[in-house]
Order: C-alpha cells, then structure tokens, then sequence
C-alpha cells in the first residue's frame, strides 16, 4: 500500500516535537540531586564532542582540508575569538585548501 | 527593550547555524530530490522536522514505500538525543515562564541550537532562543529548497567548505569552558576517544550515529559527574 508522503512527513514531525516537548515541559523546577545537576552540566560537551569527532574529517571534500579547517577552529577558539569568526575561517581554510589540492590534482 | 537586545543577540550567534544548515540541508535537498520529492514536499519537512539525521534516514523509508511505524521507530530511536537536550535546557530557564514559551522553544531543540543556547552564560531568555530559531530555521529550510532546485548548479567546492561550518562553531562553544574547567577537558577528550573508538571498530562501528552519541553523552557525562561533582548552581553560572 503507498503512503501519501505528507502522512510521512506528519508523523515524523510529530514524533520528533514529542520527543523535545517532553522533559522541556515535565521538568519545571531546579534540579537539586548533585549528580544529575553535574551530569546534566556536562551532556552538552559530551554530546558536541561526540557529534564532531570523527564526522568532521568527512564533513568536506577531503580529509586533508577539513583536518586544517578543524585545527584553524581550534586555534581560533583558544585564542577566544566569536562563533562566527571560528565558523567562517574555518570554512575559508578549506575552500582555499581545496583549490590548492585541486591544483595539484590531489582532489577532483 | 531587553527582549529585543535577546533577541538580536541570538540571530546574531545564530549566523554560523544559518550557514552550516545551509550546506548540510543544500544535501539533503539533492537527496530528496532523488527519490522524487518536490520542492514543496521537501521544504515541507525540513520546515516542520528541523532535524538532519532523521531526515536522511525517513529519505531511504520514504524511497522503498516503507510503514509509518518503521518510520516512526526510526525518528524515535535517531532523535532520541534530544530528549537528554531538552532535559539539560529545561534548567536554563527560570521555572515560571509562560508554559506557550516551552511549547515553542522545545521547537527549536537541535543540536546546534541547543549547544548555542545551553552553553549561553547565566539564565537563559526565551526570547535569545527566538533569535536563534528566526535565523536558523529559515537557513534549514532554504538550503532544502536550493538544493531541490539547483543541485546540480552549485559549485561543489563552496558546498564542501560550507560542509565544517558547524563543527567549526561546535568547537568554538566547548573550547571556552574546556580552558577554564579542567573537568570539561577530560570529558572532551574522553569523548573524542570514545567516539573514534566507536566509529572505527568494526561491530561498534554497526551502531547508528544517533545511538552513538546517546551512549558516549550518558557514559562520559555519567562518569564526569560521579569524578567531579559540580557545586552549587552551576547550570546556571557556566
């Protein structure tokens, strides 16, 4: 049997909101207990780590791009510079990058 | 006019959201495209889903006319990590805000707007994660809408740089407390090696990239708050 494609697209929508509804409207009050107040403090490093390590090598054209991308990021960021300085530079390394792989036919 | 200072504060820390969806929902657009999706369809979902990995995996149920509890049960499992992100803001707020303010914040839960939002110094303002959500949401959803239409015009290498966007801005928001926590190194780094580890070992490496973030987020988070124990109110101080 087919499915009409916007029933798909309801549904998924719907189980998505659900699931970032729930804790956000049921959790009202400060959380007290220490180790869920700790744990809660680091999911956001842990989770963000985990999404970037490894997935950003493969997040352009080629390893080697993205690695001085991700290593200008880095640096930028020690150096405590704005989200968008960090962002835009490290997407300027790596177009720069890759035109230069691509001229030596490193990249296609 | 605090609400507007919020809200231009969060469109502006919302511009490198804007361009790294652009780049990953310009692929998705192509991917939709392919299994004959239009453009209204397409922009539909990313307008309604704002979640990338939950809309490249419904593309291969949609593609070979799979159930919708199939696809439902995929969604839940591969979004689930929201639910542990939704858990951590719902401490950012002060607990007597308007109930319609949950309702269209828990909207915008992603993983990029969540790590802007909850890593934001002190209380959070609803109206900051409007900012956020106005500048991001429209990227989303017209970089869908380009990359249904134009796929194949677009040079690739402007695709490919735009590609590290977003993780570019994910280091700049863990970098400034990895500096003054030691703590939060150690769970950085141990959930990079955890992650390697996961993504390179074969049968490891079988495990969804959504599940593999839920288990090294609950392990290294759990670890970290057994080990260093946060004092006091710090959810909110960070």
């Amino acid at each position: 049997m087919k499915v009409n494609i916007y029933i798909y697209i309801l549904v998924m929508a719907l189980v998505t909101y659900l699931i970032r509804l729930i804790p956000l409207t049921m959790i009202k009050k400060k959380i007290k207990n220490q180790f869920i107040c700790s744990f809660l403090y680091y999911i956001p490093y842990a989770t963000l780590t985990a999404m970037t390590f490894p997935a950003v090598l493969y997040s352009t054209s080629s390893p080697y791009s993205a690695i001085l991308g991700i290593l200008t990021a880095i640096f930028l960021a020690y150096k405590g510079k704005s989200l968008i300085l960090v962002s835009c530079s490290a997407c300027l390394v790596v177009f720069i990058c890759e035109i230069i792989l691509e001229t030596f036919g490193l990249i296609y | 006019m605090k609400r507007l200072v919020e809200y231009k504060s969060g469109i502006k820390d919302g511009f490198p959201i804007f361009l790294g969806y652009l780049a990953v929902s310009f692929a998705f657009g192509i991917q939709a495209s392919k299994i004959g999706l239009t453009v209204f369809q397409a922009g539909l979902m990313s307008l309604t889903n704002l979640t990338s990995a939950g809309q490249f995996a419904s593309l291969s149920i949609i593609s070979v006319c799979g159930t919708i509890g199939e696809l439902a049960f995929s969604q839940f499992v591969i979004n689930l990590r929201y639910m542990l992100m939704s858990c951590a803001l719902s401490q950012k707020f002060k607990y007597n805000i308007p109930f319609y303010h949950r309702f269209l914040i828990a909207f915008g839960i992603t993983d990029e707007i969540f790590g802007v939002s909850v890593t934001k110094a002190g209380e959070l303002s609803p109206f900051y994660s409007y900012g956020l959500m106005s500048i991001s949401i429209p990227g989303w959803t017209l970089g869908t809408v380009i990359g249904v239409i134009f796929g194949d015009f677009l040079p690739g290498n402007i695709i490919s740089a735009l590609g590290i966007a977003i993780y570019g801005m994910f280091v700049a928001i863990i970098m400034p407390e990895s500096k003054k926590e030691k703590s939060v190194l150690y769970v950085v780094i141990g959930s990079m090696i955890l992650s390697c580890l996961m993504y390179y070992i074969p049968y490891l490496s079988e495990i969804s990239s959504g599940f593999r973030v839920i288990i090294i987020t609950i392990v290294i988070s759990s670890i970290a708050a057994l080990l260093f124990p946060v004092k006091g109110d710090s959810l909110n101080e960070s």
